[in-house]
């Protein structure tokens, strides 16, 4: 329960915040017109907003540390529990494929576009969980190679007029390519400058893009990037949508299936080994260097895959489109889902884009929401929303 | 035998592609330089200026790194914070009438006091509790903070750029010289001169900074003879904090505005800058500060403008492959 004490101190941590976020939150200074406005019910929000955050963090806290204590260990989300109880896994699965099936033809196409979306984020979000969530790699420049395979999709087709379905594997190959070439030099080093390094590729690949104007055209960008044609027949636009997002099913089913098998397949195994203990891992004779480095290539190669959809289903390429954010937005979705865990990123990739599309009222508050969230998560649930479940192997008591 | 020849060959390419790094742009520099001195020095002072911002922010990185090895991707925001603080005082005292001395003062204060305690928050909000957690989650709730705090700043505020008055007089003993380098620039340099000798003076002869140092070579070893580990991580937060809203306030003065977003590509390019002088290390920060900044203004007046942010990362992949350690840090061991 709360106690007195417990009161106290959450009051004066509530009057801590109200001064800390006095100047920013209360006075809006307008420089150019010379005004002043203060706004003293956000005063009174922020204290009232402080002294129940601060009751509900130190309860958490304290949940967290008991946990701790009684370790019981097996701890298996739902969703795992359900998928392992054969009696509902199959009617789940089967409801979940025909409501993804029927999706584009019983709701219209605006709705159709945003699953797209959506559904190319679960692929980058699956890409980016085999470097982060298996390999513990930060890598925050992910959007780089998206902007990899959504380049190449343009100016290939711009240049030569190459189809969809060639550079499809044309771009996996070259994600994989720049991959490796990126993480040759950073990643013998600690990972802490890896996330720096990173964000300084995204960072260069934009800046490259927004200023070499014979390359890419420049933040003008690619036009009439064209849909992909099925066996040389084009679809109108309501059609292409349909298309598109069928391959963009089929695609995160791929996904899906490739990374289920790697994850306990013996490089699988090596990652997570390296993530949790590194020196431990060498000494078991893995290569760590070669080992990151194929984790960070595979990523590579899934966010160039899922480029190449982006640039399809928009038909525009611009360099507006692989800014931070995205790759933090994208991070956010590994993170908050359950670094590790397939179908917590699925999940996390599902809410995290399909809610604010449809909450257009808060979605300015996205981003600040995304960041709280990953610092809660971290501090209160490392593992994510739904964590992942290692394969185990139980021995039974023989009956006698 | 296989192993050696790797080395030599190594250890050759390394003073080959020395040589070339600075051989090639020393050549044709000297002729530059020789064509036209007062363009070269005023991109010299012009880099010293923006060395000394760096150097404000990267001490913060470096000092949090030494002590608790995390990349506090929230710094950058500190910095904004500062200036957004600075700006939000002076405009306000200044509507008020009040003298442009004691505006210039207060602002600096209040900026200092409050990215100080917004240091010490973060901290006791997003680290403290991550303390013994593996150091990704340290890493991310460390960019979850930078990511709240800019959009924080951005919805209370506003997404636009405001223009900020400086507070910093155009001095009139100084006018003389001021077509070489103006006055702001000037407080810049010896501001941060200053700035340095205190904490230099803070981290080598006062208590607090034994116990700084101490901490930084081992926490535990540093808690058994009585050191409180927890207060002196707060500190270094503080101090940190504080050095980085004294660079905001002056940059805000010298490039005229700000948003919510300058935090960070100064925090990526001070964190560039405390790499490359030896993360963990102040002098190095301070160094390397100096040699990001003058190499930067001199690339951006004798090549492309538009790929400064470039030319600084590929300064960065270029140490991290060559000498990871920096110039002045030290050879780090990973031991169990």
């Amino acid at each position: 329960m709360v106690t007195k004490k417990e009161i106290k101190q959450s009051f004066f941590i509530a009057l801590w915040f109200m001064v800390l976020t006095f100047p920013i939150m209360v006075i809006k200074v307008n420089t150019i017109k010379h005004i002043i406005l203060f706004r003293w019910e956000n005063f009174v929000w922020v204290g009232v907003i402080g002294f129940f955050a601060s009751l509900i963090w130190n309860y958490f806290l304290r949940l967290k540390e008991q946990k701790k204590k009684s370790d019981n260990g097996d701890d298996i989300p739902l969703v795992h529990r359900l998928l392992q109880n054969e009696r509902v896994r199959i009617p789940f699965l089967a409801a979940i494929a025909v409501f993804f099936l029927a999706y584009p033809f019983v709701f219209p196409m605006y709705h159709t576009s945003i699953m797209i979306s959506a559904l190319v984020y679960v692929m980058l979000g699956l890409g980016l969980n085999i470097v982060v969530g298996l390999a513990g790699l930060l890598d925050l420049g992910y959007v780089a190679f998206y902007a990899v395979g959504a380049y190449a999709y343009a100016l290939l087709n711009l240049h030569f007029g190459i189809s969809f379905w060639i550079v499809l594997p044309v771009s996996a190959v070259l994600g994989f390519i720049c991959g490796t070439l990126l993480g040759y030099p950073v990643l013998r080093l600690r990972g802490d400058y890896l996330a720096i390094v990173t964000l300084g590729f995204g960072e260069i690949i934009r800046i490259i893009l927004e200023n070499w104007d014979e390359f890419s055209n420049g933040p003008r960008g690619i036009p009439n990037v064209p849909a992909p044609s099925f066996f040389g027949y084009q679809f109108g636009q309501h059609g292409s949508v349909i298309y598109i997002y069928f391959i963009v099913i089929a695609l995160v089913l791929l996904t899906i299936f490739f990374v289920s098998r790697l994850e306990n397949s013996k490089i699988g195994r090596a990652w997570i080994a390296l993530r949790d203990d590194e020196i431990a891992c060498q000494a078991m004779g893995i290569d760590k260097f070669k080992t990151k480095l194929t984790a960070f290539a595979l990523g590579a190669t899934w966010a160039s895959i899922a480029g190449v959809v982006f640039a399809a289903k928009t038909s525009f390429v611009n360099p507006m489109s692989f800014t931070i954010w995205e790759s933090i937005t994208i991070l956010c979705v590994v993170v908050i889902g359950g670094m590790g865990s397939a179908i917590g990123v699925i999940a996390g990739a599902l809410v995290l884009i399909l809610l604010p599309e449809y909450l257009r009222a808060v979605s300015e508050y996205r981003m600040l929401v995304f960041g709280a969230l990953q610092v809660i998560v971290m501090v209160f649930k490392p593992e994510g929303l739904i964590q992942s479940v290692r394969k185990k192997y139980k021995f039974e008591k023989l009956k006698d | 035998m296989f192993r050696s020849i790797e080395f030599i060959n190594m250890r050759l390419l390394k003073i080959i592609l020395g040589i070339t790094a600075v051989g090639i742009p020393g050549f044709f520099g000297i002729k530059e330089i020789i064509a036209d001195p007062v363009y070269f020095m005023e991109l010299f002072l012009g880099g010293l200026t923006r060395g000394s911002i760096y150097a404000l922010i990267a001490l913060g990185y470096t000092m949090v790194y030494g002590i608790i090895q995390l990349i506090n991707f929230a710094h950058g925001e500190i910095y904004m914070i500062g200036a957004m603080t600075a700006l939000i005082v002076a405009s306000v005292l200044g509507l008020w009438g009040w003298n442009s001395a004691v505006i210039a003062i207060l602002a600096f204060v209040f900026a200092i006091v409050y990215s100080c305690a917004y240091g010490f928050t973060v901290e006791k909000i997003a680290y403290k509790p991550l303390r013994n957690a593996p150091r990704l989650s340290a890493l991310i709730s460390a960019i979850g903070m930078s990511l709240f705090l800019q959009n924080y700043v951005m919805l209370a505020q506003t997404p636009n750029f405001l223009p900020f008055e400086s507070l910093i007089p155009d001095f009139e003993f100084w006018e003389p010289f001021a077509h070489i380098i103006t006055a702001v620039e000037m407080t810049i340099i010896v501001t941060t001169v200053i700035t340095m000798i205190l904490l230099g003076i803070l981290i080598k002869f006062t208590k607090i900074g034994k116990a700084m140092r101490a901490t930084a070579q081992d926490k535990v070893m540093a808690s058994l003879v009585g050191i409180n580990v927890n207060n002196v991580i707060s500190t270094t937060f503080v101090v940190g904090s504080a050095t980085a809203a004294i660079g905001g306030v002056l940059i805000a003065c010298h490039v005229g505005q700000i948003n919510f977003f300058i935090g960070f590509l100064a925090g990526l390019k001070a964190f560039i800058a405390a790499v490359l002088g030896g993360i963990g290390s102040v002098p190095g920060a301070v160094l390397g500060s100096l040699v990001l900044g003058i190499s930067e203004s001199l690339f951006t007046g004798y090549f492309w403008s538009e790929y400064e942010d470039v030319f600084a990362f590929t300064i960065l992949v270029i140490i991290l492959i060559f000498r990871p350690s920096g110039i002045l840090g030290k050879h780090e061991i990973s031991k169990v």
